[in-house]
């Protein structure tokens, strides 16, 4: 015990001595988070510093291995490392596809070889990310997925793949270096037909088209594939059983999206509404009522963490956490809609930063349905976790 | 600290999921003692069997001859108690009450927890005044008299009230009825004159009193604590109450799921598992989720309690309203997914919905609690 409250004074210490002010206050909009990446503008030099600071340490990535480019911190220390971030109220110092997703798969189906190189790329913040699942046909039915990979043998440039085909939804494709990507490599298999392969964005034939959504906004694109060159090394786990690795990762995609790591997805709201008055007492209830749901939550997220870092959270437990924390983060906009009253519904004033509360509650509408949807989550929880039958 | 059970906490829950799933069983202890009509509501063999196993004494000072756990430790036994729909005294005595008397003297301790901690004796708790849970406003008057007090006044809801061989009461020595200070909470032995019961059967079997204090003279040995500064330990003794009762409530709730989960297992209408239907498929994975999150809610609340967090006040609510909607929500699935047979006394699924009810509302319900949340929170 003595051991972890000194491993708490010192990293108390050493984010006093090393998180900027201004990485102290919550994230405002968009540009306030730090991607990473061959193309990212930093907003300011505290962002930057930050960063740097965090990367020299391994504290994006503080419980992966140092040789991967984390600090190697256990489940405990791990932990001792959230709390002390968010006492202090410090923001990620890297927002990372890498790190939410495509880091665990690595770690688990990489090579020795792969996890040097790209887990460091993430670590460090160098490479950004894209996932390739969705397709126009194949949404929550994703095994149907059609991009094929054909096998090219190639005594001279190298044995590759040339992919063709299309994804959607596809999460800022058009800011990304690289994708991880479902192909299908065997037409003949549908499970044991596809294959996880990775491969540059800026590669010849690849080309992307952002999605304009009822936000106004558009992080999702459309991702064309034309008679893309992929090398064989690139490929994650066998050949034709990349459907085990996109199943793993869509766990840790689901965790992330759940929401469970902390942040804004777990506090109650009703004091911060208060504060520009609140003298509706049925929107106070539903108010109060929400509190407890979201603190509920958060204790949930704390408990899944805890028991996920252990590996004694059931396999299909971020499932049951997605829905739940997709479903209540609906519902937190709702209520913040409801309480801001005409003053929420301004589309693109000053005073509301460009109408971030109106596009942010129409952001929230694809927390349930990206990354599974929650009735396919209910779907899994009912077959997997309770084995109800022919579920 | 991690958000689960210790080693030491797990091998407890080992240990008193089998005991009371084998000795406070559904037939042979709730119907058994239902069905016989029996004034207590509890049978007293088994309450024996509780101190046997240590845990009339779990909350109390090694020095008192207790085991000085905690909640965490407190709610293993009470997750039980509900699956198992258990009568029993404990959350009363060797929760509430013993958290109440840790702020007596050495001479008061002495007087009532070797009864309890034998399992000889019952406490209740005389807190509430009218049918709803309102422990900020206390009318009950004791007013000093010589060297000791006075009684006067009503309360009401004393689960456990006609069984108790002490009764513990928080009165007002001092101000008016809506004051936080000028609390008093005393031991009132059951035969001090000028007590008069009426016992009442709850629906869900358990006994609850309604107790009148008719100037009835008490020693002033019989105060626990300081007199007119008792507020802070009466808030203990809610806390205590309050989280018990949310851990009693995952328990029952856990409990209606998992016998409604079989019914979905075996029940066949149209040719199929009633369970391959999505639309009850749905419903009892969202059931699932939200009890997990509700366990979740309790034990953050109880660890923050046994640590003496200053955030335990507000978690102690959330998990207390948490875990009384989920449970409601888990009997009112399972009567309704039961269908016909969940209307019928034969099936168990019907005393789960009654458990609810009664704990529900039990040291205040989820608008209480909702309501206490949102206050707390400055709203």
């Amino acid at each position: 015990m003595s051991d972890l409250d000194g491993f708490r004074q010192e990293i108390r210490d050493w984010l006093e001595a090393n998180c900027p002010a201004e990485m102290r206050e919550p994230a405002r909009d968009e540009a306030d988070i730090c991607w990473g990446g061959r193309n990212f503008k930093f907003k300011n030099p505290a962002q930057k510093a930050w960063l740097e600071a965090c990367v020299a340490k391994g504290y994006t990535v503080p419980d992966w291995p140092e040789a991967y480019g984390g600090a190697g911190m256990s489940p405990a220390q791990a932990k001792i490392w959230r709390e002390e971030c968010a006492r202090i109220g410090a923001r990620p110092p890297l927002s990372s596809f890498g790190i939410w997703m495509l880091g665990p798969a690595l770690l688990k189906f990489g090579t020795e070889e792969q996890k040097v190189h790209y887990l460091g790329e993430i670590a460090r913040g160098e490479i950004r990310w894209c996932q390739g699942y969705s397709e126009p046909g194949s949404g929550s039915d994703l095994v149907s997925l059609q991009t094929f990979g054909e096998e090219v043998i190639d005594p001279v440039g190298g044995d590759h793949w040339v992919v063709n085909g299309q994804k959607i939804w596809t999460s800022y494709a058009d800011k990304a270096d690289w994708i991880f990507c479902l192909v299908r490599t065997d037409k003949a298999n549908t499970y044991q037909g596809i294959s996880f392969l990775l491969f540059d964005m800026t590669t010849p034939g690849v080309t992307t088209k952002p999605i304009k959504l009822i936000s106004g906004n558009s992080p999702f694109c459309e991702t064309f594939f034309d008679d893309v060159k992929v090398p064989k090394h690139q490929i994650v786990g066998q050949l034709n059983r990349g459907w085990d690795v996109a199943k793993y990762l869509l766990g840790h995609e689901r965790e992330m999206i759940s929401g469970a790591g902390g942040g804004d997805r777990m506090n109650a709201i009703g004091a911060v509404v208060a504060r520009n008055g609140l003298d509706d007492p049925i929107l106070r209830a539903e108010l109060a009522m929400f509190d407890v749901d979201a603190l509920a939550y958060a204790a949930m997220g704390e408990k899944f963490l805890d028991e996920a870092k252990v590996g004694k959270a059931h396999p299909a437990q971020p499932n049951m956490m997605k829905y739940v924390g997709t479903e209540l983060n609906k519902r937190r906009h709702e209520l913040l809609m409801a309480a801001g009253g005409a003053t929420a519904l301004e589309w693109d004033s000053e005073r509301t930063n460009g109408g971030t509360p109106a596009r942010s509650w129409l952001r929230t509408k694809a927390n349930s349905i990206e990354g599974g949807t929650s009735e396919v989550m209910l779907n899994v929880v009912a077959k997997r976790i309770l084995e109800l039958p022919g579920a | 600290m991690p958000l689960d059970h210790t080693e030491d906490q797990a091998m407890l829950a080992d240990t008193v999921t089998g005991f009371m799933a084998d000795a406070g069983g559904i037939k042979q202890q709730l119907r058994h003692f239902r069905d016989m009509d029996c004034k207590d509501g509890f049978g007293h063999a088994l309450w024996k069997q509780f101190a046997e196993m240590g845990l009339t004494g779990m909350l109390a000072e090694e020095a008192d001859g207790g085991l000085a756990m905690g909640h965490v430790e407190a709610g293993i036994v009470l997750k039980e108690i509900g699956r198992n729909l258990t009568p029993s005294p404990f959350l009363t005595t060797s929760v509430m009450g013993v958290t109440a008397l840790s702020g007596g003297s050495d001479d008061l301790r002495g007087r009532w927890l070797p009864g309890v901690i034998a399992g000889d004796s019952v406490l209740a708790i005389a807190i509430d005044e009218s049918p709803k849970h309102r422990p900020e406003r206390i009318a009950c008057r004791a007013e000093k008299a010589g060297n000791g007090f006075r009684l006067s006044g009503s309360k009401a809801f004393v689960v456990q009230g006609a069984s108790a061989d002490a009764i513990i009461v928080a009165a007002r020595t001092s101000g008016s009825d809506s004051d936080d200070d000028g609390i008093t909470l005393f031991a009132v032995p059951k035969d001090a004159s000028g007590i008069s019961h009426e016992n009442l059967r709850l629906v869900d079997s358990a006994m609850a009193s309604n107790i009148t204090f008719d100037n009835v003279e008490l020693d002033g040995d019989c105060v626990i604590g300081d007199v007119d500064g008792g507020r802070a330990l009466l808030n203990k003794v809610l806390n205590a109450g309050r989280i018990g009762a949310a851990a009693e409530l995952t328990g029952v709730g856990q409990g209606a799921f998992d016998i409604t989960t079989a019914y979905l297992k075996t029940r066949k209408q149209f040719g199929k598992l009633i369970g391959e239907f999505q639309a009850l498929q749905h419903r009892a994975a969202h059931l699932y989720s939200e009890l997990e999150i509700a366990t979740a809610a309790v034990i953050k609340a109880q660890q923050l309690l046994d640590g003496g967090s200053e955030k335990a006040e507000l978690m102690v609510s959330v998990a207390k309203a948490k875990a009384a909607r989920t449970c409601n929500l888990a009997v009112r699935e399972g009567v309704q997914m039961h269908g016909g047979v969940g209307m019928t006394d034969e099936y168990d699924i019907g005393l789960y919905m009654k458990r609810d009810r009664s704990l529900g509302e039990f040291m205040g319900d989820q608008y209480y609690h909702a309501e206490r949340v949102a206050r707390l929170n400055g709203y």
